[in-house]
């Protein structure tokens, strides 16, 4: 870990992959980032000088690679990581964001943010204890965020005799919950990010696995957006009208298109409202009429007629719309320290429109370990998973979270001081009611 | 369908600087005529297409700037018909409200000139060209990260954010700080310059300069206290990786005139921009955390 590498000598140029990474403290989560980082070449001399010399300083043997993602005062003070990190590396075929989040229970919060945005999630477990409850909380939270592709990384095999025998029976255990959770793809590998078994390179000593080492597996893994199967979504973010003389008529509504596809000549509607029209052009950032506008670019709509349509409207095709509903039930994991109640009057924030909403009730949390859905909680602490019901200020147009992530997600707000109180996901919930 | 990986942070970072537009009543983008602030310049000219950018821009001028530098801030706005605002720290410095320290160097100093813009504009969003990759404090920042009303960052207090849903709710006197390009690399920044054709200043390619060592870099020399006794200035064929203030920002030795050559080259570092380059980042293990607590980006 010492010796400075051959650097990089790639330039990537392939699709963008993001990751989010769970583990316990003692897993060794830091330790396969930093193995990911360093075996990609993309640990930088400067970087590993200042870890090399903060090691030496605290008297430890080698570079501690979690002082690599450590990056704040109290997290190297603390040896632990408060904090989702952001991480880059790539390789001639993609470019990776790496959420790093933390893995003790009381953040689960974190987790849940570096889920929202992850195309995959890896859940590492130590190849000596198994699955254990952690694990278990890490892959429901997967399967709640609906993280399309899970990996399970059995970490420490060097310290089990790389053996099959430790490592299958637990890969069965864990196949068997995910798939239980509905979780779509799970792939498990063996690795030592201590040593560097399977996480970059293959390893020698274990002949019997026959699979991707991680990196193969995270260049390989499909998360291509078909449109075909996907009813398009489009929040309106701004409205463009440039008034000059070389525009003087233009009127467009910019976004990101958030699922799906659009072109010209589709029959669409504005929600809430209900308003029918056709788009007449889309632009894309500077390219006038374009043929098509697909998840997740950032386009300019035209519509052929001049209906009201402003930021926080959806324009959806006319024959897949959502919902418009002012009843909201949704699964929440609350986020902020001070609880969330019944009657409390929130802002709700949902793809590019604020709107008013009271709590109507708190119906269940959700007990990540048993996944048993427990009826009637007082309130939601941080950390919670829950099952709520609140009412809106106005109608929305809302997608349940299965099939749409950006429409079907929410958060709630703080009116008082803005603070970011819970994130929202609407439809049923995952787990099963309690027996009583 | 799908994008490759400059069209998804291309549409995310426009996204970014949709929703901040529609979100607050009074951005500002930070623009110091360097590589990052252009590729920002570049990417709401695109958003905001074919309306003009809804916001100005806002300089904090160090007084210890690269000429071409300067000039090319200037004729861009121009070009554009862009609102500057510049803040200057050589006032401070005059009237007494700051000091010169010890080791010449200003940035640091930004932070107040900075500050008192932001309060004497009313700028309720500032748009800057932060990346995550840059520093590790930097790998901790929000893309819309709440600044108290001292401008103050506390990392133990950010919003969490989820989706790709942004909340720049603020009381008065507070201010967001805006990052689109939180999710890109230097390597991004520089193939995404290459595929838009986006023009420079002369300093990032390969020149002939008149430059000295000092804390292992090469210094150009000039007003701001260089080179002292026992410094010697030579001529070489550096360029710069990133351009801030001359007193602690150094050249690198390079050929690379072209895009294509510097890409190459900085594919093949074993530096980062900011270990390679960045006198200021090297006080102490720790000296991004503290300056952003401050109110710095």
């Amino acid at each position: 870990m010492t010796a400075i590498h051959e650097p990089p000598l790639h330039t990537p140029t392939g699709s963008l992959l993001r990751l989010a990474t769970a583990g316990s403290v003692d897993d060794g989560k830091s330790t396969l980032v930093g193995r990911l980082l360093h075996d990609t070449k993309q640990v930088f001399a400067d970087q590993l000088d200042a870890v090399e010399r903060v090691s030496r300083e605290r008297g430890l043997d080698g570079a501690d690679l979690a002082l690599l993602t450590d990056g704040l005062r109290a997290e190297r003070e603390q040896g632990i990581t408060i904090d989702v990190a952001y991480r880059y590396f790539a390789t001639p075929r993609r470019r990776f964001i790496l959420a790093d989040t933390p893995g003790h229970v009381q953040y689960t919060r974190n987790m849940v943010t570096g889920a929202s945005t992850a195309q995959l999630a890896v859940v590492l477990v130590d190849a000596r204890h198994g699955v254990v409850e952690q694990t278990r909380r890490h892959v429901a939270v997967a399967a709640l965020l609906k993280v399309p592709h899970v990996v399970l990384a059995v970490n420490k095999m060097d310290l089990v005799g790389y053996q099959e025998s430790v490592f299958a029976p637990i890969a069965d255990e864990f196949a068997r919950y995910a798939r239980a959770l509905e979780v779509p793809e799970v792939t498990a590998i063996p690795i030592s990010a201590l040593a560097g078994d399977n996480v970059v390179d293959p390893s020698n000593a274990m002949d019997w696995y026959a699979g991707p080492t991680l990196l193969e597996h995270l260049e390989d893994v499909d998360v291509d957006h078909d449109p075909r199967h996907c009813a398009a979504r489009f929040p309106v973010q701004y409205v463009l009208r440039p008034q000059s003389s070389e525009f003087r008529d233009y009127r467009g509504y910019a976004g990101q298109v958030t699922a799906g596809a659009f072109r010209p000549g589709d029959e669409v509607l504005v929600l809430p409202s209900g308003k029918r029209s056709t788009i007449a052009g889309i632009d894309r950032l500077g390219e006038r009429d374009v043929e098509v506008a697909f998840a997740y670019q950032s386009v300019t709509l035209r519509l052929t007629d001049d209906v009201d349509v402003s930021r926080g409207d959806v324009i959806v095709p006319a024959d897949r719309a959502p919902e418009v509903t002012q009843d909201v039930v949704a699964t929440v994991c609350h986020i902020a320290d001070r609880p969330l109640r019944a009657g409390d009057r929130v802002l709700l924030r949902h793809g590019t429109s604020t709107v008013k909403a009271v709590v109507r009730s708190l119906d269940s949390t959700l007990n990540l370990e048993t996944l048993v859905r427990e009826s009637g909680p007082e309130a939601l602490h941080a950390n919670d998973i829950g099952q709520i019901t609140l009412r809106t200020a106005a109608p929305l147009p809302l997608d349940d979270y299965a099939d749409h992530r950006r429409t079907g997600s929410f958060l709630l707000i703080d009116d008082a001081d803005g603070a970011t109180l819970t994130a929202g996901m609407v439809g049923v919930p995952l787990g099963t009611a309690a027996e009583d | 369908m799908s994008l490759d990986h400059l069209d998804s942070l291309e549409a995310e970072a426009v996204h970014i600087f949709r929703e901040a537009a529609a979100e607050f009543e009074r951005p500002v983008l930070l623009f110091s005529g360097g590589k990052d602030s252009i590729l920002m310049l570049h990417l709401a000219m695109k958003a905001f297409w074919p309306a003009r950018v809804p916001f100005g821009l806002l300089h904090v001028d160090t007084g210890h700037n690269f000429p071409e530098v300067l000039a090319f801030r200037d004729r861009t706005v121009a070009e554009h018909g862009l609102r500057l605002e510049v803040a200057k720290v050589q006032d401070y410095i005059d009237d007494g409200r700051l000091r010169e320290r010890a080791d010449g160097t200003r940035n640091p100093l930004q932070t107040v000139p900075l500050l008192d813009a932001i309060n004497a504009h009313r700028f309720d969003a500032v748009f800057g060209g932060g990346r995550r990759d840059e520093e590790k404090a930097r790998a901790k920042e929000r893309v819309f990260s709440l600044r108290d009303e001292f401008g103050q960052w506390d990392p133990r207090r950010q919003r969490p954010e989820l989706w790709s849903l942004y909340n720049g709710k603020h009381r008065p006197g507070e201010h967001v700080r805006v990052f689109p390009l939180s999710n890109w690399t230097e390597l991004d920044v520089w193939q995404y310059i290459e595929r838009e054709k986006i023009e420079l200043p002369a300093i990032y390619f390969a020149h002939e300069r008149a430059v000295f060592r000092r804390g292992g870099m090469w210094l150009t020399a000039g007003e701001w206290g260089g080179p002292k006794d026992g410094e010697t200035v030579e001529t070489r064929s550096v360029r710069y990786r990133t351009v801030g203030d001359m007193s602690c920002t150094g050249a690198v030795d390079s050929d690379a005139d072209t895009l294509q050559a510097i890409i190459a080259e900085i594919a093949a570092s074993t530096l980062t921009e900011r270990g390679a380059t960045r006198a200021d980042d090297k006080l102490s293990e720790a000296a991004m955390e503290d300056r952003k607590r401050e109110g710095y980006f």
